[in-house]
C-alpha cells in the first residue's frame, strides 16, 4: 500500500476548523400541490477530518442537504460555506468528491478511463493521469480490472471505482449518498470497514448519507438524526467510540448504547 | 410425423410422380426432355429413399454416420443438378410444362429444404466453419427463390412484361454493366452519398443548436418537422428548378429527405442521459462542452445510429424518385422512367438488382460501424 499512501494527501487544516457551516438553512420545493418543506431551518458544522453522517427516515431531507452542500440544488434562505466558499465556488474548483447512490460509470469507457474522466475535465497531463488513476485504483482494491468495462463488475466493484473515481480528484471533503444503499449486508460490511480504514490513512472529512443505524454508528464520528416533514435536524449526536474500529465493534456495549440513542431520537422525530 | 419424414414423403412421392406423369404439353414433349426427365425422377427417389431409411434408424452406430455423410453429400450435389437439368428442359416447352415437371420441381424443392434443414441444425467445429455455415444457409435459401422463380416463370409461361427470369435479368444486367456503372456513379456516389453526408450533418449540427438554446427549440423543430411532412413528388420538381438538371438538383432532395429523421433522433438521444450522470459532470465543474462531448453525445450515438440507418434508405429511394423529374440523360431513377416507357423490363429490374445491392451494402456498412462504436450498449453486448 505504500505508494498509495503517500499519495494521499495529509489534512491541510487543523482539527478546530469547520470545514462546512451551515447556518439557518431553508429550502422549499415549488410543487404543483403546493410548497414542499424540505429542509427548515438547518444549522450544521463539520470540523476538518470528522466523519458525519445524516440519518433519518426517506423524505427527511438528508439526500437534499448533501445536494444543496454540493451546488446541486439551491437553497431558499440561509448561509452555506464551505472552507470559506460558496458552495458554487466550491464546485467549479473540484472542492469535493461526490459520491452517488449508483456508481452511474460510463458504460462506454473502461474501469481505469472512467477513473480518468474527472482528470480529463481538470485538465491534468496525462502521466499525472496514470499516477493518480494506478494510486486509487489500488487504494479500492480494483488492481487487473483496469481495462474492464463496469458492466463486465459486481455491483459492489462497480462502486468501489465510483470512489476510486471521486479520490482521483483529490479533495479534502467526500460527500456519499447511500453508496453502498444498493448493495447485500455482506458486500456492504466489507465496504464500510475499508472506507473506514481510507478515512483514518487519508485523514479526509466525510459527510455520508444513510438510513442504516448500524452503518452510521459504525462509521462516524458525529451522528445527526433527521426527521421528516418539515426536514430538519432533531438531533447530534458525538460517538466516543475510539477512532481505529472494526466489525466487532459492533457486539460493545458503547456501541449498542449508541445504536439505542440513534434509534430512540429517529422514533421521537418521526413522532413529534 | 417430423418434419424431415413429411419431406423425403414429398420428395419420393414427387420423384414417383415424375416418373409416371406426363412431363409437358403432348405437342411439345421432345425425347430429350423425357430422358431427361426420367433420370432426375430416378436419382431424386433413390435419394428419398436413403433419406427415408437414414431417418428410421436414426443416428446411430459409426456406419450410420458414414452413410449420414453420403446423403449429405447427395442433398447437396442432386437438388442442384436436377435444378439445372429441370431448367434446361424449359426451353423446349416454355409455358407448356405438364404436372410430371411441376412433381419434379416439387420433389426438388423439397429435397433443396431438407439440405437447409440439415445444414442449419449443424455446429461448425470451428469459427471459420461457422462463418462458412453462417453465410451458406441465407445463400441456399437465396438461389433457390431465384431458381423457383425461374422455373415458374418459365414454365408457366408468364410475359416477361409482367415478370422477367432471374437469367433474362442477368444476361441483360452483364451485357449493360457499362451503363450500370454510369448510372450508379451517377446516382449513388453523387446525389445519394453526397446528399446523405450533407443531410445528416446538418441534421446533426441543427439538433446540438437546439440543445443549446431554447429559443431555437421552439423555432427550429417546428420548421424541421415541416420539412419531413413535404411531399417529395412536389418537392423533386422545384429543386431541379432551384439547382439545375444535374445531380445536385437530387442530392438537395436527399438532404430534405434525411434532415428531419437525423434531426429528431439527435435530440432525443441528447436527453437519454440520466439526471445522475449529468449531476456527476456537475460536481467535476465541468461546463456545456465537456458535457456534451464526454457525456451526452456517446450516450446519444445509439440513437444517430438509428437515424444513419434508416436515412441510408431514404436516401436511395429519394434520389431514384427524384431523377423521375428531370435529370441528364443518366442516372438510376432515369433509367428505369424511361425503360418502363420503353417496356424494356430487364433492364429495370437490372437498375433494382445494383439499387438493392447497393442499398443493402450500405446499410450492412453502417451496422458494422454500429456495433464497433456502440459495443458496450445493452443491445450489442455479447457478455
Amino acid at each position: 500500500m505504500s505508494a498509495a499512501q503517500d499519495d494521499v494527501k495529509a489534512p491541510k487544516v487543523d482539527a478546530a476548523t469547520s470545514v462546512i457551516d451551515i447556518e439557518n438553512l431553508s429550502l422549499t420545493f415549488k410543487t404543483n400541490d403546493g410548497p414542499v418543506h424540505a429542509l427548515s431551518k438547518i444549522d450544521l458544522s463539520v470540523k476538518a477530518g470528522e466523519f458525519v453522517s445524516l440519518i433519518g427516515p426517506s423524505g427527511c431531507g438528508k439526500t437534499t442537504l448533501l445536494r444543496v452542500i454540493a451546488d446541486l440544488e439551491q437553497p431558499t434562505s440561509g448561509d452555506v460555506t464551505i472552507n470559506d466558499m460558496s458552495p458554487h465556488e466550491a464546485r467549479m474548483q473540484r472542492g469535493y468528491g461526490y459520491v452517488f447512490q449508483a456508481a452511474a460509470l460510463y458504460p462506454w469507457r473502461t474501469i481505469a478511463r472512467n477513473i480518468a474522466l474527472p482528470l480529463e475535465i481538470m485538465g491534468l497531463d496525462k502521466a499525472e493521469q496514470d499516477k493518480r488513476i494506478a494510486a486509487n485504483i489500488e487504494l479500492v482494491d480494483l488492481q487487473g480490472f483496469e481495462n474492464k468495462y463496469p458492466w463486465q463488475l459486481s455491483g459492489g466493484m462497480q462502486q468501489r471505482a465510483s470512489i476510486a473515481r471521486a479520490l482521483a480528484v483529490e479533495p479534502d471533503l467526500l460527500l456519499m449518498d447511500e453508496p453502498f444503499g444498493a448493495l447485500d449486508e455482506i458486500v456492504r460490511d466489507h465496504l464500510n470497514e475499508q472506507l473506514l480504514r481510507l478515512w483514518a490513512k487519508s485523514g479526509k472529512t466525510v459527510v455520508f448519507v444513510t438510513h442504516s443505524i448500524p452503518e452510521a454508528v459504525f462509521l462516524s464520528t458525529k451522528i445527526v438524526v433527521m426527521s421528516p416533514r418539515p426536514g430538519r435536524i432533531h438531533d447530534i449526536i458525538d460517538s466516543d467510540l475510539p477512532k481505529d474500529r472494526d466489525l466487532d465493534i459492533r457486539d460493545s456495549k458503547a456501541f449498542l448504547d449508541l445504536t439505542h440513542r440513534v434509534r430512540v431520537g429517529l422514533r421521537a422525530g418521526q413522532e413529534r | 410425423m417430423s418434419l424431415r419424414t413429411t419431406l423425403a414423403t414429398i420428395a419420393f412421392a414427387g420423384a414417383l410422380a415424375g416418373l409416371l406423369l406426363p412431363l409437358g404439353a403432348a405437342r411439345s414433349i421432345v425425347w430429350g426432355a423425357g430422358i431427361w426427365g426420367g433420370g432426375v425422377a430416378t436419382v431424386f427417389a433413390v435419394l428419398a429413399v436413403a433419406l427415408a431409411a437414414i431417418l428410421r434408424s436414426g443416428r446411430a452406430d459409426t456406419s450410420g454416420q458414414g452413410v449420414a455423410r453420403i446423403v449429405l453429400g447427395g442433398l447437396i450435389l442432386l437438388p442442384h443438378l436436377g435444378a439445372l437439368a429441370l431448367i434446361a428442359m424449359l426451353k423446349d416447352m416454355s409455358g407448356a410444362a405438364g404436372l410430371g415437371y411441376w412433381a419434379l420441381v416439387i420433389a426438388a424443392w423439397a429435397l433443396a429444404w431438407l439440405l437447409v434443414d440439415a445444414l442449419a441444425n449443424r455446429d461448425g467445429w470451428n469459427w471459420l466453419s461457422r462463418f462458412v455455415l453462417a453465410l451458406v444457409v441465407p445463400a441456399l435459401f437465396g438461389v433457390w427463390l431465384l431458381i423457383l422463380w425461374e422455373i415458374l416463370v418459365r414454365g408457366l409461361g408468364v410475359p416477361t412484361v409482367l415478370l422477367p427470369p432471374p437469367s433474362m435479368i442477368g444476361v441483360r444486367f452483364a451485357a449493360s454493366v457499362p451503363t450500370l456503372w454510369a448510372d450508379f456513379q451517377q446516382t449513388f456516389l453523387k446525389a445519394v452519398l453526397i446528399g446523405y453526408v450533407m443531410g445528416c450533418g446538418a441534421g446533426f449540427l441543427t439538433a446540438i443548436a437546439i440543445d443549446r438554446s431554447p429559443f431555437l427549440q421552439r423555432g427550429l423543430l417546428p420548421i424541421g418537422n415541416l420539412a419531413s411532412a413535404l411531399p417529395i413528388v412536389g418537392v423533386a420538381p422545384i429543386m431541379v428548378m432551384w439547382f439545375g438538371f444535374d445531380w445536385h438538383s437530387k442530392a438537395a432532395v436527399v438532404v430534405i429527405m434525411t434532415f428531419f429523421p437525423m434531426l429528431v433522433n439527435t435530440v432525443t438521444g441528447l436527453a437519454a442521459s440520466s439526471a445522475m450522470q449529468r449531476d456527476l459532470m456537475k460536481t467535476y465543474g465541468a461546463g456545456y462542452w465537456p458535457t456534451l462531448i464526454k457525456l451526452r453525445l456517446p450516450e446519444a450515438l445509439p440513437f444517430i445510429f438509428n437515424a444513419l440507418k434508416i436515412n441510408s434508405t431514404l436516401a436511395m429511394i429519394g434520389a431514384i424518385v427524384a431523377e423521375f423529374f428531370g435529370t441528364p440523360i443518366v442516372g438510376m431513377g432515369f433509367r428505369i422512367s424511361t425503360e418502363v416507357g420503353r417496356m424494356n423490363v430487364d433492364m429495370v429490374w437490372a437498375e433494382i438488382a445494383v439499387a438493392a445491392l447497393a442499398g443493402s451494402l450500405f446499410y450492412g456498412a453502417i451496422t458494422l460501424i454500429e456495433r464497433a462504436v456502440t459495443f458496450w450498449h445493452p443491445s450489442m453486448r455479447s457478455t
